[in-house]
């Protein structure tokens, strides 16, 4: 028989305020084991630990429950206390009766007799609990970073400065991601690229970085601290080797009517190309789609052209398998399409266009080579119109729920600049709020409105219709004043929605992270974990866990980085002991098991057994421990019971079964 | 018959199989039982006939440990057994001699004696050689006939089809014997009301005196140990005490068989009470075909079984409300 | 403590709640304070794919009125590819539930991932009203009874 000691949390108010905290120490004293319980303002504090491990000695307990809030936060606090107080961690049992039951029940009565059924449950569970032992498994120093962006370039530089080696992969030919494309940046009006493609060279000159370009994440299996990733390096069809990044083929090659990605194709690219000047690395990739050699056979020039012999139609994508400790995740962001967004007339009129766009056209390299005009017609436009929340913040699913988070600020930006070089330009906001919360945001949205003159108008704007001379009529409110607004414009500018890649719901599979609604990475914790994912060894970096702007990232890439070091610090790491064991004597052999096992835990062995005096050869169940996390999924399909989950195992759940239906 | 006992004597002679796996003669002219045969005189005893309804598959769990090969009869149905068997390596496939047994349909004498033939003592019409489409009884109350497809056990009126789906050769011819659809019975019972299904378990489930019989005979309830009689989860025969043991017995049973149970049909045969338990089988059969294609246990040695298997796009179980 | 109105039906509701999605989803809607009825008590699982048919069985046997199996979405489980066999298993025991005449909204499966607080509170919400509106459960305690 155990013996039990009950220990209830009033976490302050938080439990004790709709739970009886004392009589739920009373009503677990008459449970079968139970020798001692008792109530405490905060359990996990230093006194709070205290009283659970003086107990523990003085009564001799075998198992422990207590009662308070969510085994997700505190359980291994607790465990840890017992430990220190002789107790095998695994004879900790919580019964959460905060955020099950306080934090959602107002009526006392109801919440305390809930709280009397969880602890009982888990007294229940706990008197059947057995002390287990981690075991032990490697850490292979090195991490993975998924995305090349200023996220995922900071998180290497980052964790590559401590030592450790670092692969980036980047999908598309060449890093810098989104702020490559960005002409300027808030609060200060940096050029972003000045700023960027320093971090760009230092990572690629990083002695312990290596970068993978035009590579996609294929798969992944193992662990932490033991991951083992496929990478598909995608063929450029290009020696990266041999290419002296002389350009000459993309000026010769006859195929120039690609969409540039990088201008978000407001102008045409070559089919053999780098996607913008300072990509890194300087080495084109052939676009297979636009290729008149891929696709005639015919053609060859940037061949003939290539003075390094570079060019190599023959290669063919490879397959990189590497060994990881972490994998952090910086897959950034796209902007939203805009299909369920009529009303801008986004589809029906070049000179709507979204603010990335803009982006792009205010850049010396874009398309315009940085004049502002219309796309329509190259002229100078007079009257821009800003629109704000373009399906941010929306309450129906046309778009996203959620405040893009960065709209604000850049538009504040573009008038600002617009305004400073053309001061014949009227600039007007549409805006539903001005969001401005961070160092030097709201000054520098004030400088736009009272120091440039760019006209803020409080209201959403119902409608863009283009007009026969090309103007485009807004339609919008003046919810201030409390009228319609009807105003001629040359350009409209959205500040689109952006969204997590959408890629990255294929990664968040292979990594078995979760994503939430919006397909961004949940983080372990709002609060107190916001870069690592639920998942051990996989972190959060940039867009990928929510939106952000370029500081907020570069925090947070540095702040995944120092996670994923100190993962790599260490050279083992205890593994979860709740693993499912086969019980020989009762074990089939029959295999059901390993064909539902997804880490390959399982093996068959050929073993001598007495079974009740009867010696015979059997064939039966072995489960890796190291290899085993505990999913539990063989435990199920075992036909004849002998799987069990160590932890979980049939009769602690029958019994919580038991004691909540009691 | 005699082609058998022949072939089986002459691979025991020859040494290929040290001992024959097949049907004695009972102490009643209709309850044939399995047998092992080890020399030409034991087979005084051996029988083939329209009552060796038994599946000898499970039979061979124990005599794949036995030295050398064993032979052993299987009719077309216990064919898929034996490779289920083998698909979870429970039968050792080289310590099998298997020999395909033709089938003409096997008998169930509960419908002859329902039937009011009674005082039976003897039956013809029901050997291999015999046409089987009638049946003729010696009682003593005097001589009765009946059709022979009028006897038949129910899961032949459902047969699976002749092909023995392993065998090292077959002896004897095998009569097309299915006149019913496979689900019929089981779509009459999904069509009635909740109550209607309530009350019709319920009624067939109080009459199990859990005999065990149903387990003992069941080619998937092969394990060593049974969860029944398991302490492991609290459910172990407790001198049927443990009222959960009691009514969810037969409900966790076909569960664990379900994906592997291979509608042998050996369950509903030897239920001393009646008690039609493939219906519980068959209706996973039936929901695992239409949720994830067909599938029949036992069909190959290797695939791998719906309960172990998925897709991305499976069926959401709320499918079960939503088809109402 | 004695608290019970005898007139009022208070089912007895079993939530079995995967540890990486589910059970954190309830603890978001515990912290965002999205209430739901006190009858549901969750017990913590590692993974959907851990909860055996069997114990279901067990619940409604010892006198549960519901019982509700919430795990990651399909494609996003911990461990790869549990949710996706406990979705298979649950499919069939459900439907040989209905088909012993069990009523079948007394069972359910809900993917709710750890950002879906609200879904959480939403779905036990839904699910204790259907509950109550079925009743108590009788049959799964009483399917075989000699008389």
């Amino acid at each position: 028989m155990q013996r039990i000691g009950v220990f209830v949390c009033h976490c302050g108010s938080n439990i004790a305020a709709t739970v009886d905290v004392k009589k739920v120490a009373e009503m677990a004293l008459l449970e079968p084991g139970v020798v001692h319980a008792e109530d405490y303002q905060y359990m996990c504090s230093e006194a709070g630990q205290a009283r659970i491990q003086a107990a523990i000695k003085e009564k001799n307990l075998t198992g422990i429950v207590v009662c308070s809030c969510s085994p997700r936060m505190h359980e291994n606090t607790f465990r840890s206390a017992a430990e220190k107080a002789g107790l095998n961690p695994y004879m900790v049992e919580i019964a959460n009766i905060r955020e099950h039951c306080s934090w959602i029940h107002k009526d006392m009565e109801e919440a305390t007799k809930k709280a009397v059924i969880l602890a009982r449950a888990a007294i229940a569970k706990v008197n059947l609990n057995a002390p287990l032992k981690p075991g032990e498994s490697l850490v292979t120093k090195r991490a993975l970073v998924i995305g090349g962006g200023i996220a995922g370039i900071q998180t290497a530089i980052d964790i590559a400065d401590a030592g450790y080696e670092v692969d980036i992969v980047e999908k598309t030919p060449s890093i810098g991601g989104r702020m490559s494309q960005l002409d300027k940046t808030f609060p200060t009006l940096d050029c972003s690229a000045c700023i960027l493609t320093p971090k760009m060279v230092e990572a690629a000159a990083h002695e312990k970085i290596t970068i993978y370009t035009y590579s996609e994440v294929e798969a992944v299996s193992g662990f932490v601290g033991d991951f083992t990733v496929d990478i598909r390096k995608k063929a450029r069809y290009v020696d990266s080797d041999k290419c002296t990044g002389c350009g000459v083929c993309q000026e010769k090659c006859p195929s120039k009517k690609s969409l540039s990605e990088f201008n978000r194709g407001l102008n045409t690219r070559s089919a053999i190309y780098t996607p913008f000047a300072q990509a890194i690395p300087n080495v084109p990739v052939i676009d297979t789609d636009a290729c008149i050699k891929m696709k005639t056979g015919k053609c060859g020039i940037c061949e003939k052209v290539c003075q390094a012999g570079a060019i190599d139609y023959q290669q063919k994508d490879e397959i990189v398998t590497q060994k990881y400790g972490a994998i952090v995740v910086a897959t950034g962001f796209d902007t939203i399409k805009l299909d369920n967004y009529d009303e801008y007339a986004y589809n029906q009129s070049k000179d709507v266009i979204t603010s990335l766009e803009l982006e792009r056209v205010m850049n010396a390299a874009g398309p315009t080579k940085g004049h502002l005009e219309r796309l329509s017609d190259g002229k100078h436009p007079k009257e821009i119109v800003f629109i704000q929340c373009v399906g941010s913040r929306c309450a129906d699913n046309r778009g996203k729920s959620y405040c893009s988070k960065i709209c604000c600020m850049y538009t504040a930006k573009h008038a600002m600049l617009i305004r400073d070089k053309y001061p014949d330009v009227n600039v007007t906001v549409f805006y539903i709020d001005v969001r401005t919360p961070g160092k030097n945001f709201d000054e520098f949205y004030r400088r736009a409105v009272e120091d440039y003159g760019v006209n803020y108008i409080k209201g959403q704007v119902g409608k863009v219709i283009p007009q026969p001379d090309g103007k485009l009529l807004v339609q919008g409110a003046d919810l201030l004043d409390n009228k319609q607004i009807l105003k001629e414009a040359d350009m409209v500018v959205l500040a689109t929605a952006i969204e997590p890649n959408p890629d990255v719901r294929k990664i968040a599979t292979m990594l078995t992270a979760s994503i939430d609604t919006n397909n961004f990475l949940t983080e372990s914790h709002a609060k107190l974990r916001p870069v690592e994912s639920p998942t051990a060894g996989v972190f959060l970096s940039g867009v990928c866990q929510g939106p952000k702007d370029i500081p907020e990232t570069v925090a947070q890439a540095g702040a995944a980085a120092v996670k994923a070091i100190g993962l790599l610090a260490k050279d083992k790491l205890l593994t979860n002991p709740c693993t499912a064991k086969s019980d020989q004597l009762l074990c089939n052999g029959c295999s059901t098991c390993a064909n539902v096992c997804p880490y390959g835990a399982i093996s068959y062995e050929d073993i001598e057994v007495n079974d009740h005096g009867i010696r015979e050869t059997r064939r039966v169940a072995v489960v890796n421990s190291a290899l085993c996390q505990g999913c539990g999924a063989c435990t199920v399909t075992c036909p004849s019971g002998a799987m069990d989950l160590q932890g979980f195992s049939n009769r602690q759940i029958i019994a919580e079964v038991d004691a909540i239906c009691r | 018959m005699q082609e058998l006992v022949s072939r089986a004597k002459e691979l025991l002679a020859n040494g290929t199989v040290e001992r024959v796996l097949g049907w004695k003669a009972g102490d009643l002219p209709y309850n044939p039982e399995p047998a092992y045969f080890y020399v030409e005189e034991d087979f005084d005893n051996f029988v083939y006939n329209g009552f060796c309804g038994a599946n000898l598959s499970k039979y061979m769990i124990e005599a794949s440990k036995m030295e050398g090969k064993t032979l052993v009869f299987l009719k077309p149905c216990d064919t898929y057994s034996f490779n289920q068997l083998i698909k979870e390596h429970r039968v050792d496939r080289e310590k099998a001699y298997i020999i395909g047994v033709g089938c003409k349909g096997k008998l169930d004498i509960e419908k002859a004696k329902k039937a009011g033939i009674k005082g039976i003592e003897s039956v013809a019409g029901a050997d291999m050689s015999d046409a089987c489409d009638t049946l003729t009884f010696q009682t003593i109350y005097g001589e009765k006939t009946c059709a022979y497809a009028d006897v038949m056990l129910e899961r032949c009126h459902v047969c699976k089809g002749k092909e023995h789906v392993i065998s090292d050769e077959v002896i004897g011819e095998s009569n097309d014997t299915k006149d019913a659809e496979r689900f019929a019975e089981v779509e009459k019972i999904e069509a009635m009301s909740p109550e209607e299904k309530f009350a019709f378990f319920q009624k067939e489930l109080s009459k199990c005196i859990r005999c065990n019989a149903c387990r003992n005979v069941c080619p998937a309830c092969s394990c060593r140990k049974c969860v029944f009689d398991s302490t492991k989860f609290d459910s172990a025969q407790k001198a049927n005490v443990d009222s959960f043991e009691e009514k969810m017995f037969h409900v966790i049973r076909a569960f664990h068989v379900a994906g592997r149970c291979t509608d042998c049909g050996e369950c509903s045969r030897v239920c001393p009470q009646g008690i039609p338990l493939h219906l519980f089988n068959r209706k996973f059969i039936k929901d695992i075909n239409e949720f994830y294609g067909e599938y029949q246990a036992g069909a190959d040695t290797d695939s791998r079984g719906p309960l172990t298997n998925f897709t991305f796009d499976d069926v959401e179980p709320s499918i079960v409300t939503e088809r109402g | 403590m004695s608290i019970e109105n005898n007139n009022e039906f208070r089912p007895k509701i079993v939530a079995f709640c995967c540890n990486w999605c589910s059970y954190a989803g309830a603890d978001l809607a515990g912290s965002s304070r999205l209430a739901y009825p006190a009858d549901v008590k969750i017990i913590r699982v590692p993974c959907s794919c851990r909860v055996n048919p069997m114990f279901i069985l067990r619940a409604f046997e010892k006198g549960a009125d519901g019982v509700i199996l919430c795990g990651c979405h399909p494609g996003d489980c911990h461990y790869t590819t549990g949710n996706y066999y406990a979705r298979r298993r649950m499919t069939l025991l459900f439907s040989m539930l209905d088909y012993i005449g069990v009523e079948n909204g007394r069972t359910r499966v809900e993917w709710v991932s750890a950002a879906e607080g609200v879904k959480f509170s939403q779905t036990m919400n839904e699910f204790v009203e259907k509950i109550h509106s079925l009743g108590k459960n009788v049959r799964l305690g009483d399917l075989r009874c000699k008389n």
